[in-house]
């Protein structure tokens, strides 16, 4: 329903302008949380949302940046209506900007529905568990931290690494076993540049996905408070298309790093006490208020998966940025510059690396039995290898047991086989295969994570002596 | 009734005018849409008010209305199954009214007063009756659920009914003509009284060796599980809710993922309590704000908690209250603070944080109840931390430091090798070893103490072997320390790691803990004689035993575990002969 005001309230009002943020004086009747419009002497027109409200002064905060803004001639006009956005089904193949206007000079989309960008936080008793398994075709993400539809699973990535391939890739290839359903990739950047925002439209471009999905651009160069409001349109249009549409919508944010700054732009200009590094004190109510938006509801067929990007200030994983998404989303992917260096293509670590809904989408008739026992002892051995190799870089591989050379020699096959593999899309089978095959790199009764009935159906030795 | 108008709006913080009169932490009602809140502040003619839900679309000079009454809960049968938000508005009755997302406004009550309960009564007329006295019970699933007189209340009973009522029928009234009804209300700020604390002497059994072994909490007392995140302080305080053994269970998902209470309100009614096999979610009450839910609603959810806790535990039954997370709780503490422009302490926290969370943890004990028949119950709080960074000198986790009798600290990096539960075993500490060494006695296992004891002594030890491998390699050591350094392994592979998902391991029974950590020190002690005899240690780990103790968790029965002990006796022995 679209309430259309009576009246409305426009005045030559604003008394202060500071960073992003204006204040407006002596209005009646604002509420929290609105629109308002700023007419600029130049008769341009930009966009603001109340953020404060008292007596006398309602403190805004501008999205497209308060350059050119006076406090004599600009006028403002209040809507009266929350921050809302356009969505249709017609929005698959377009382009937006951060605030869901045409960007790829077509027409404006017309309109089905015009939704609070905010959405509304789903009742927990009305989620339904996640519960199938996506192959993405990679060995590190299926085998080891599997991902499920209705999840969150951030890539912690440092910058120069390959973050963006991996997320194309993820992209191009997941999909359900056993089910051909309707999908969408929603793809929302944030402060990225034109460069890499082109390289994942040529991807969608090259694998004919393009017009599957919907492209929300702000680019480093548009306005930083705009990143604001860009994630949370985007999901909008995603709970919409996966709730209204029943279509399983990937979300791909990229860079939360950048959502953040803006976040702490606004918090710094509105003289808040800050929180670590500068950052507000909110902002993991706010993150959360993006992130919950993935999931799953009863009796909708839809999802909306979300796979947010963000770049770890000098590969520091405790940064406040990285740390408070660790704690909303169910799991992380983490590249390791280490792994870079050494060639392994995905860089991933596996050992930081998390999912937790991954029970819940393994196992027999969805993946295979022995999932969950190859990921644990490959994790075990792997990190046990690991150690290793810091003891032999002091006192040299000669005084290493013959076993644990054997250790040593699984990390680097693992590395080398298992994590790196290119553009190679491998189905689950294959990659409990190679695994199967690294275990022959140690003796049998190491495998103690694994049920004995799994080692005598799957092992290869075994196999063959069958 | 005090009604004022809204005079500034900063997120869920409201100021209010005209509201003189008004009393600290009373609800009040929110404009025009009735949302919830509370008065935090006063000041003059000004009311600082949080509120519970969502203020976008508020308005300046949009009325605000007292209630008069604090923040409370409604107390009877029909609590437990349930599951709850912030301010004990049932979740599905939400659902209900407004679809699948929360929309705002919206009031219902915390528990049914529709359904009809069959009350057998248990007091007499002409007899005298004073607060926590037990007037009759309910059968709510198979708990008796004892119908109290509510604190401060006293008389003779003139009459008392059978059959069936609602919670706001009469039960019973009194001489002086006070009716006594199945529901209490209690304002949650305020603790439940009681006759007396105890010490806590009883071992609350979480069939977890880690906790249960070597770092016990007791009934009545308070743990901490501080862990960055990814260590697994959500599957911890998970498995505790499954498998401590108190009679309820109330779990508080603070600030947490949605996800996961849709986890817990699946997999609860399937799993079945080890002692009463009946299914985990008919003792259990759920309370969620998830992080995406209004921050002023999760101040107020651990008191929602731990005020229904207190009402079971006034019954005398145990009761295990988890909050996951308690960092979540400061935080919004922290947020709310920050609109009220207080001047911050440590990291942005209030000044008052130490107060706030010493109050919280202080509502834990073993008590002697209200009434006069001087039944016990206790309450135990679990408080999950979540330290930015993983970095315990935050505020939250020193402060809760201070308070908590049991200090689990999980590990990063070991989660990241996967041995879980991450809790690290140097860091960690129960101080209530002491307290609880006769329960263990009584209960048949006297060197309990023991044994741990040399457990720790070996851990310990092996840190330090550690730094000289790093240094020198593992061949500079001699056998006898090398031998450590093979226990300390299949004590943390083989008796610490624990599958919380695993169906045999996932609950281990303080029996075969115990012949567990036995028969790991007993190959020990072994070991070391046999290796006085001259027997190389090389020759012994090569003994097919070892790998019967590395799946000895997968035993059911204790005779079998029991039955390695001569293994390892026998077949050392026969290596002595060979030589």
């Amino acid at each position: 329903m679209i309430r259309v005001p009576l009246f409305t309230k426009e005045a030559r009002a604003i008394n202060y302008v500071s960073g992003p943020l204006i204040f407006i004086q002596n209005v009646k009747g604002v509420s929290y949380g609105e629109i308002v419009r700023i007419i600029l002497p130049t008769g341009e027109e930009r966009t603001g949302q109340v953020l404060d409200i008292s007596k006398d002064i309602a403190v805004t905060q501008v999205y497209e940046g308060t350059s050119g803004i006076d406090n004599k001639e600009t006028r403002v006009r209040f809507t009266g209506e929350p921050p809302r956005v356009k969505v249709s089904i017609e929005m698959l193949g377009r382009i937006f900007n951060g605030i869901g206007k045409a960007r790829d000079g077509g027409p404006e989309i017309i309109e089905e529905s015009n939704l609070d960008i905010n959405g509304m936080p789903i009742n927990p008793s009305a989620r339904d568990k996640p519960a199938d398994f996506i192959q993405t075709g990679m060995s590190t993400i299926d085998g080891l931290n599997t991902l499920v539809r209705g999840q969150k699973l951030p890539i912690f990535s440092g910058a120069g690494l390959p973050a963006n391939k991996l997320a194309a890739q993820i992209a191009r290839q997941a999909r359900v076993l056993g089910e051909e359903e309707k999908f969408a990739v929603i793809f929302v950047a944030m402060g990225i540049t034109y460069k890499e925002a082109s390289f994942f439209m040529r991807d969608f471009e090259k694998t004919g996905a393009l017009e599957r999905v919907v492209f929300f651009m702000n680019l480093a160069d548009d306005p930083t408070i705009e990143r604001i409001a860009t994630p949370r349109c985007a999901l909008t249009a995603a709970e919409f298309l996966a709730y209204e549409h029943d279509l399983h919508v990937l979300v791909i944010l990229t860079d939360m790093i950048n959502y953040c700054e803006a976040l702490r732009e606004i918090s710094t200009a509105r003289e808040e006490v800050p929180g670590r590094r500068g950052y507000p004190g909110y902002m993991y109510t706010d993150l959360a208020s993006i992130y919950e938006r993935a999931g799953r509801v009863k009796g909708r067929k839809g999802s909306i998966t979300q796979i947010p990007i963000l770049t770890m200030p000098d590969d520091d994983i405790t940064h406040p940025v990285p740390d408070l998404t660790g704690y909303i989303t169910e799991g992380q992917i983490v590249l390791s510059r280490d792994l870079f260096r050494r060639g392994a293509d995905p860089p991933i670590d596996p050992l930081p690396c998390l999912s937790r809904l991954m029970n819940l989408g393994i196992g027999p008739g969805k993946t295979r039995e022995d999932h969950r026992n190859v990921a644990d002892q490959l994790y075990a051995s792997y990190a046990y290898g690991r150690d290793l190799r810091r003891l032999v870089a002091i006192v040299g591989e000669e005084a290493l047991t013959e076993l644990d050379k054997r250790y040593l020699k699984f990390a680097d096959e693992f590395e080398r086989h298992f994590v790196t593999q290119g553009d190679e899309n491998r189905s689950i089978e294959r990659t409990l295969e190679i695994a199967w095959q690294l275990f022959t790199l140690l003796p049998e009764e190491e495998l103690k994570r694994i049920k004995r009935e799994f080692i005598q159906r799957y092992h290869p030795a075994a196999q063959k002596g069958m | 009734m005090i009604v004022g108008a809204i005079s500034r709006i900063s997120g869920p913080v409201v100021l209010s005018e005209g509201m003189r009169g008004s009393r600290m932490y009373d609800v009040v009602k929110v404009g025009k849409e009735q949302l919830n809140g509370e008065i935090i502040r006063l000041d003059g003619d000004q009311a600082v008010i949080q509120v519970y839900e969502d203020t976008t679309g508020l308005q300046v000079g949009e009325h605000v209305s007292n209630t008069g009454l604090p923040l409370s809960v409604e107390l009877g049968p029909g609590l437990l199954s349930s599951i709850y938000d912030g301010i004990q508005r049932p979740l599905p009755l939400l659902a209900e009214k407004s679809g699948s997302f929360i929309s705002r406004g919206i009031a219902v009550p915390g528990i049914s007063h529709e359904k009809r309960w069959v009350f057998s009564p248990r007091a007499k007329t002409g007899m005298r009756v004073s607060g926590g006295d037990v007037i009759g019970t309910v059968h709510e699933h198979h708990l008796e659920h004892r119908i109290m007189v509510p604190p401060f209340v006293s008389g003779i009973v003139k009459d008392i009914y059978e059959g069936e009522f609602t919670i706001d029928e009469p039960v019973c009234i009194l001489e002086d003509g006070r009716k006594i009804t199945m529901m209490q209300t209690w304002p949650v700020r305020k603790g439940r009284p009681y006759q007396r604390k105890m010490d806590p002497d009883t071992l609350l059994v979480t069939g977890q060796r880690v906790f249960d072994t070597l770092f016990p909490v007791t009934k009545g007392g308070t743990a901490m599980i501080p862990g960055g995140f990814g260590t697994g302080k959500t599957v911890a305080e998970q498995t505790l809710a499954k498998w401590s053994d108190t009679q309820i269970v109330v779990y508080i998902g603070c600030g947490e993922r949605g996800n996961e209470m849709t986890d817990v309100l699946t997999e609860f009614p399937e799993l079945l309590d080890p002692k009463t096999k009946l299914p985990l979610i008919q003792r259990t009450v759920l309370i969620a704000n998830t992080s995406n839910m209004p921050v002023a609603a999760r101040e107020a959810s651990i008191y929602t908690g731990i005020t229904i806790a207190e009402y079971y535990r006034d019954m005398g039954y145990d009761v295990a209250l988890m909050a996951d997370s308690t960092s979540r709780w400061g935080e919004a503490l922290r947020e709310v603070s920050g609109r009220l422009e207080e001047m911050p302490g440590e990291e942005g926290y209030p000044a008052y944080l130490a107060t706030r969370l010493a109050a919280f943890y202080e509502r834990a004990g073993r008590v002697v109840c209200l009434g006069s028949d001087e039944r016990k119950g206790s309450v135990t709080v679990v408080g999950a931390v979540s330290p930015p960074g993983g970095d315990f000198s935050e505020p939250i986790t020193q402060n809760t430091l201070r308070i908590a009798g049991t200090f689990w600290a999980l590990d990063t990096s070991l989660a990241y090798r996967r041995h879980f539960p991450s809790v690290n075993w140097i860091k960690s500490y129960s101080l209530y070893l002491d307290q609880i060494q006769d329960w263990y006695t009584a209960s048949g296992f006297s060197d309990w103490k023991d044994l741990r004891a040399q457990a720790m002594y070996l851990l310990q030890k092996e840190v330090e072997l550690q730094e000289i491998v790093q240094l020198v390699g593992p061949d500079a050591l001699p056998e006898s320390e090398k031998a450590i350094l093979e226990i300390t392994r299949m004590i943390r592979e083989d008796f610490l790691q624990q599958s919380a998902y695993h169906d045999i391991d996932s609950f281990c029974s303080l029996e075969k803990q115990y012949w567990m950590l036995k028969v790991i020190l007993f190959f020990y002690d072994r070991l070391n004689l046999s290796m006085g005899k001259g027997i190389p240690l090389s020759k012994i780990l090569k003994l097919p035993v070892k790998a019967e103790i590395g799946r000895m968790k997968e035993l059911t029965e204790i005779g079998k575990i029991k039955e390695i002990a001569d293994t390892i006796d026998s077949s050392l022995g026969s290596l002595e002969v060979e030589r």
